[in-house]
């Protein structure tokens, strides 16, 4: 991992840490959700811990023709095929530049008994977040991101996107709204 | 019977050692209904089987058990101590004619009236007490049979008690007090069969049904799973031996390499059967054709015991069949024919297995008349698959392929006797579903022969690592007929035709295409370079050949297959993914999709953007459809969609009865009702139906109809457009087909005529609709071909246009690539994805989100069309009621009319943001 995924994964720890300086009393109301923070075009965004399966560093990634253009290709995980997703790519932001495309982490999610690699630019703590702080989605955010966010936090310094595991990697929809 | 008696033993004997727990546990709990099913069951299945095998003692005992088991069951009868003795002593008595059938292959002498009668007399509520109590001196016991019994009663008991049921013994605390009086019926039974009882003493007890055990597949897949990963890691293991010269775990990582590969072999052998276990049907089934035809027919079957994987076996089970229903049928000539031919009077039929190269080759073969290629050249002619030109240059083979057409039939075939599937195609389609390939030889007069050779497992394939466009691929070696180095400089070159790329191969053209093209990877500059070094994998599917061009050629590799993401399972040309020896990931190409992507393109290279319009496989237009023509009630052609169709049948005049007024007949082991294709002529008598009664079987699961018609004319394969005549019953409308107006008849009337309940309450008849110039059209998403081939044409004479979806994927392939119905019909059972499910994708977000949406079910309760309103379905209609099918999607069209507008904008708006 070079310093460029280091920022923003320090940024999250910090965010982190200012979560955890609050006081706990309001935390009784139950509902807290613990995710892996990471990062992604400069965003924060967090996916449930529970589907996470690994986090990795910079993969060789095997290409694969004809797929969707969100597939980043393929990628061996101890003897598993995991198939990668270029999550900048899903969720429509501009492509990172080169140098860090190669550089990406991967964040290992199940689905359905499969195994995905979201490729983003950093990964930060797992956080456990308290219902207050989550709120729905604004209705200005991009309707691509809509589509696979659940909702936001709102962390003291940064917002953190929740993000759908499922609906991250249904590519139907995207893939439609590309050629409309 | 030979051959299932081991089985029976292995599932009887596994049953009682069950029974045995579970009559225990239902004495400690006599109000458990769920045990005393389980029981009941089991007793029932061994009473079932041994009625098919014939063992009639074993049957007695089973009934007599059973019938106790019943009155429990039912309630009649109090579940006590006594009753589950006098059970027990059933149970025991079956164990013990089990035993002897073990020992002896054969169901020991012996009677069973004085427990029979205690079992009947429990029955009805009278407990034989006597027997229950002193149940070691049975008094029925007859008075010789004493002196041996004793001794070999004992040890038949303890053996078969101890050997399937091991764990029981121990663990059930009050059952040895009812357990034990139980020992009484075996004096019965060795009191009338000492000898056979006595002489198989206990060393061969281990007969024949301890010699197998069972196991769930499950536990054999996953061990093959494991293994297929050990093999990998191996793989990677020996690759990195390789690049480390003298390391010290070379010998050591050698010895776990041939205990890897004995272990793979022997997981594989775990998923082995004869391939005899798809034959052993075909002895019954060439008799019956035979006697059904008049013919003389020998069946030869070589190589019975070769094994291939269980997958496997299943999967080529049906075209074996269907392909020796051919030989009987068409290929060999009638007795006449042949001696007049000077051939032996008996038609040969031969069935050859044998091993080759990790593949299994089967030869079916008759010495039958052979494939007419003059009438195929015709055909093919008529049909239009090939113009006079290319024909005259086909060799005699390539044009024999014309056969694996679908709906491609010559004409006197299919009028001849007996049944005929859907065709060679569908033998050929199922083939090459597990990476298989079919060829054919015939010589006219001499007989025909189709040789199918697939892999031994689907599981680990060998096979050739290319590279191409940067990346490297795997192709499957059993295609591979040779590789060719193509170079400027060298005697193979690639040239072109008008951008289409050939090779001249020895004495033929070879088409090529470039794999890198086809798969998106081309580099401009490297196609301009004619002197770049390439190499052609020349590969076969079925008899098509063609050259695949690569940048590279690596070795060959034993490689595991593993399904691609669900995500990419749209990609044709990749059957699987694949980790080498290095640990890299690379995709398995999949010769047949690539065939497909030749044959549609003639050779010409493709680029990604025309490999992604390709529609993807399952989906069908209106456009060209296989009919089926026939003459019945008059001389005006009519014609059937050939896909509903699922046999056809040229019945003797004998075999049709008449019942209540109906014609039935005996079909397959089931009742199949005749209806006349004219609604007047119910009235005439069998005998005066033709001598051979020419029938159109249409089946869907278990029910099967046969429509009785005058006379069946041919396949076509045309455009179908309906033109909608005044409603008649019967038929949707009329046609021209093949240049001649045809009627077009509605197969769900006559299924309905068959069975008024195929459609529910259905009406007769299609209604009219639509009728402006604009047709709606119709996304029609169902798993059934059956339905998608009877909704289809149901909804183009309803005025609607029509593109049918196999699966919910590929439905939504459609809307990735922009297709937009303007309303989706979907089935809601189908595998992989659910209707539901579907509805909530195309609910969730995209370009169909706000169309109109009926659901189609078999299942129409109330829960179900909340469920369905809940997952976004505007209408839900049971499938079977046309009426309502047709009046929901006017309705649901008429509703999404409504709000077509503002959806216009928004559909402009988004194109504008993703410019």
């Amino acid at each position: 991992m070079n310093a460029i995924n280091e920022r923003p994964a320090a940024s999250a720890a910090a965010a982190a840490s200012s979560i955890a300086a609050q006081p706990r009393a309001g935390e009784s109301a139950g509902t807290e959700r613990v995710l892996v923070t990471l990062t992604v075009g400069g965003q924060l965004c967090g996916v449930p811990v529970g589907a996470v399966r690994d986090v990795l560093d910079a993969q060789k990634i095997a290409r694969i023709p004809l797929a969707p253009p969100e597939v980043a290709g393929s990628l061996n995980l101890r003897g598993r095929i995991v198939t990668a997703i270029d999550l900048a790519r899903r969720l429509r932001l501009p492509p990172p530049p080169p140098a860090q495309a190669g550089a990406r982490m991967s964040v290992v999610v199940e689905l359905a008994g499969e195994l995905y690699s979201l490729l983003v630019d950093g990964v930060g703590e797992v956080m456990t977040l308290p219902e207050r702080l989550f709120e729905e989605n604004p209705p200005t955010l991009d309707a691509c991101w809509r589509g696979v966010s659940d909702g936001v936090y709102r962390l003291e310094s940064v917002l953190l996107v929740l993000l759908d595991v499922g609906r991250l990697l249904d590519l139907g929809a995207p893939a439609r709204a590309a050629t409309a | 019977m030979d051959d299932l008696l081991p089985d029976f033993l292995t599932e009887t004997n596994e049953g009682l050692a069950e029974i045995d727990t579970a009559l225990v546990a239902l004495e400690r709990n006599p109000g458990d209904a769920a045990t005393l099913q389980l029981i009941f069951r089991l007793v029932h299945t061994i009473k079932g089987t041994c009625g098919f095998l014939g063992l009639g003692r074993l049957e007695r005992v089973a009934h007599a058990t059973e019938t106790v088991l019943g009155r429990f069951r039912d309630g009649a009868l109090a579940v006590s101590p006594g009753a589950v003795t006098q059970v027990l002593r059933g149970i025991d008595a079956i164990k013990l004619i089990v035993t002897a059938l073990e020992r002896t292959r054969r169901e020991p002498e012996g009677e069973d009236s004085a427990l029979i009668a205690d079992l009947e007399a429990c029955a009805e509520g009278r407990l034989p007490m006597l027997a229950a109590a002193s149940g070691p001196t049975p008094g029925p016991t007859p008075g010789p049979a004493t002196g041996v019994a004793p001794d070999a009663v004992p040890d038949a008991v303890a053996g078969c008690a101890s050997e399937p049921a091991p764990k029981p013994a121990p663990e059930p605390v009050p059952s040895p007090t009812p357990a034990k009086p139980a020992a009484a019926p075996p004096p019965e039974a060795p009191a009338a069969d000492p000898a056979p009882a006595n002489a198989g003493a206990t060393d061969t007890v281990a007969a024949v049904g301890a010699q197998t055990i069972r196991v769930h597949v499950d536990v054999a897949e996953d061990l093959m799973t494991l293994v297929s990963e050990l093999v990998l890691t191996r793989n990677q293991l020996l690759q990195l031996a390789r690049e480390q010269d003298g390391a010290p775990f070379t010998v050591p990582l050698q010895r776990l390499s041939h205990i890897t590969s004995d272990l793979q072999e022997g997981v594989m052998k775990l998923r082995m059967q004869p391939i005899g276990n798809a034959w052993n049907k075909l002895p019954r089934l060439v008799r019956d054709l035979a006697r059904e035809t008049g013919k003389k027919i020998e069946l030869v079957m070589r190589g019975a015991d070769t094994e291939l994987d269980r997958q496997v076996l299943e999967l080529i089970k049906d075209p074996l069949t269907h392909m020796v229903r051919n030989c009987a049928d068409h290929g060999l000539e009638p007795t006449e024919a042949r001696l007049a031919a000077g051939k032996p009077e008996t038609g040969r039929i031969t069935l050859d297995a044998f091993h080759e190269g990790g593949h299994i080759i089967i030869e079916i073969a008759d010495d039958g008349r052979g494939l007419s290629t003059q009438r195929i050249r015709e055909k093919a002619l008529v049909q239009g698959l090939a113009s006079e030109a290319q024909l005259a240059a086909m060799s005699e083979t390539e044009i024999q392929q014309f056969i694996f057409r679908p709906g491609f039939s010559t004409a006197p075939a299919i009028t001849a006797v007996s049944g005929r599937g859907v065709g060679m195609d569908v033998v050929r389609a199922n083939v090459q579903r597990i990476g298989g390939s079919i060829e054919l030889r015939s010589a006219a007069g001499r007989g025909t022969a189709v040789t199918i050779k697939i892999p031994l497992t689907l599981a680990i394939v060998s096979a050739l690592i290319v590279a191409a466009g940067g990346e490297r691929f795997a192709i499957p070696q059993i295609g591979v007929l040779e590789l060719v180095r193509a170079s400027g400089g060298s005697a193979a070159r690639v040239e072109c035709i008008n951008g289409a790329a050939v090779l001249r191969l020895r004495d033929r053209l070879l088409p090529l295409v470039d794999l890198a093209a086809l798969l998106g990877l081309a580099d401009p500059a490297r196609e301009t370079d004619p002197a770049h070094e390439r190499f052609i994998v020349v590969t076969q599917v079925g008899t098509s050949i063609f050259g695949i061009i690569v940048d590279r050629v690596f070795d060959t590799e034993e490689i595991v297959v593993k399904p691609v993401a669900p995500i990419l399972r749209h990609v044709a040309l990749f059957s699987g993914n694949t980790i080498l020896g290095d640990g890299s990931v690379i995709m398995i190409l999949d010769p047949n999709g690539i065939a497909r992507a030749v044959g549609t393109q003639a050779g010409r290279s493709t680029t990604a953007a025309e490999a992604e319009e390709r529609v993807p496989a399952g989906i069908e237009s209106s456009a060209r459809l296989a009919l089926l023509l026939f003459r019945a009630g008059g001389a005006e052609p009519k014609a059937v969609p050939l896909g509903l169709v699922a046999r056809l049948e040229d019945i003797p005049r004998e075999r049709i009865e008449r019942i209540d007024g109906r014609f039935v007949t005996q079909y397959r082991g089931q009742l199949m009702p005749l209806v006349p294709f004219a609604e007047g002529f119910a009235a005439t008598a069998a005998a005066e139906l033709p001598v051979r009664q020419p029938v159109l079987v249409f089946a869907d699961r278990e029910r099967v109809m046969g429509l009785m018609v005058d006379a069946i004319d041919d396949v076509l394969e045309d455009r179908l457009r309906l033109e909608l005549g005044a409603a008649r019953p019967g038929f949707l409308g009329s046609a021209v087909v093949g240049g001649r107006a045809t009627d077009v008849i509605d197969v769900g009337h006559h299924l309905a005529r068959a069975f008024p309940d195929w459609w529910g309450q259905g009406g007769i008849g299609a209604d009219s609709q639509g009728g402006g110039t604009q047709r709606p059209r119709i996304l029609v998403v169902e798993d059934s071909a059956f339905f998608r081939a009877l909704l289809g044409p149901l909804l183009v004479a309803s005025g609607y246009e029509v593109v049918a979806a196999e699966t919910p994927r590929h439905a939504l392939a459609l809307r990735e690539r922009g297709f937009r119905p303007d309303l989706i019909v979907s089935d809601i059972e189908m595998p992989e994805m659910d209707g539901f499910a579907f509805a909530e994708a195309v609910r969730a977000s995209g370009a169909w989100a706000d169309l109109p949406l009926v659901a189609l079910t078999s299942r129409a309760g109330a829960a179900d069309m909340a469920r369905g309103r809940a997952a976004g379905f505007t209408d839900y209609v049971a499938k079977f009621d046309r009426q309502a099918v047709l009046a929901a999607i006017a309705g649901a069209l008429a509703l999404g009319a409504e709000g077509h507008e503002g959806e216009g904008q928004q559909d402009g708006m988004m194109a504008e943001t993703d410019a």
